[in-house]
């Protein structure tokens, strides 16, 4: 599927970079701990989050990610949204939870990041 | 060795609104030398991981990127505290991060380990009332 497609099925608004929703996307992942998305998150995917503050955009920046959706309606302040610009994100925004933004995406072929994650007992 | 490139980034502490700037150009700086792909990754992320440590946990500090033709190596120094427990310090998902850092969305004890993971050298050597220097580095070849 395209960013297109995503824009589509989450009802999304396009709040920066309207010329690049061609762009193919696999994979997705969902956090509100930036900590967790820079230690796991190996590809140039999709981050949906409801955290709004300038560090999504600099973890963004630092993991080349291709697509931030906002959850929940909520939309950043335009600063942030002017740095997502000159990096070349796309950014969206969708009034649907981020539960409910995962759950449709996954539904129209998006997987989540393959994130190794092992108990410790399994490590003996 | 001299360095063929060196940038070196004051860090000041609590100062959220900034902190990731230094990495940022880092990475810029990188790309315009030619770094690319994975190496380049890798050394964003672990950049802003420690940038985003010097703000949190230190009374400020500064970052140093040296570039060499075969490896490109970020030397994180501060000013104290000093790290009471490294080996603590180096689990997963310990951390002492202030309410502050978590609601931006950070302190999740992964900051020390994912810069270990993401760097091929990684040495740290803290004194408790003195400091904490971390030295990272990236092989290019």
């Amino acid at each position: 599927m395209t960013i297109a497609d995503m824009v589509a099925v989450l009802n999304a608004k396009v709040l920066v970079g309207g010329d690049k929703l061609d762009t193919p996307v696999y994979t997705a992942c969902c956090s509100d701990l930036m900590s967790d998305v820079l230690a796991f998150v190996d590809e140039k995917t999709v981050l949906i989050t409801g955290l709004t503050n300038p560090h999504v955009v600099r973890t963004s920046e630092m993991l080349d990610l291709k697509c931030l959706v906002f959850a929940r309606g909520k939309i950043p302040t335009d600063d942030i949204l002017q740095s997502a610009d000159d990096q070349g994100l796309v950014v969206l925004a969708t009034k649907l939870t981020a539960f409910s933004a995962c759950g449709v995406l996954y539904e129209m072929g998006l997987r989540g990041v393959p994130v190794p994650v092992q108990w410790d007992q399994e490590d003996k | 060795m001299e360095p063929m490139y060196t940038g070196s980034y004051q860090v000041a502490k609590d100062d959220y609104t900034s902190a990731g700037h230094a990495s940022a150009d880092i990475k810029r700086q990188l790309k315009q030398i030619g770094v690319s792909g994975d190496v380049l990754r890798r050394v964003a992320v672990a950049s802003y991981e420690v940038e985003l440590n010097l703000v949190i946990h230190s009374l400020g500090g500064e970052l140093t990127l040296n570039v060499y033709p075969d490896c490109v190596q970020l030397v994180s120094s501060d000013v104290g505290p000093g790290i009471p427990d490294l080996n603590m310090a180096m689990k997963e998902g310990y951390s002492t991060a202030s309410e502050m850092a978590r609601s931006m969305g950070f302190g999740a004890g992964m900051g020390l380990p994912n810069m270990k993971r993401n760097a091929d050298d990684f040495n740290i050597e803290s004194t408790v009332g003195v400091g904490t220097t971390i030295t990272m580095g990236f092989h290019l070849r």
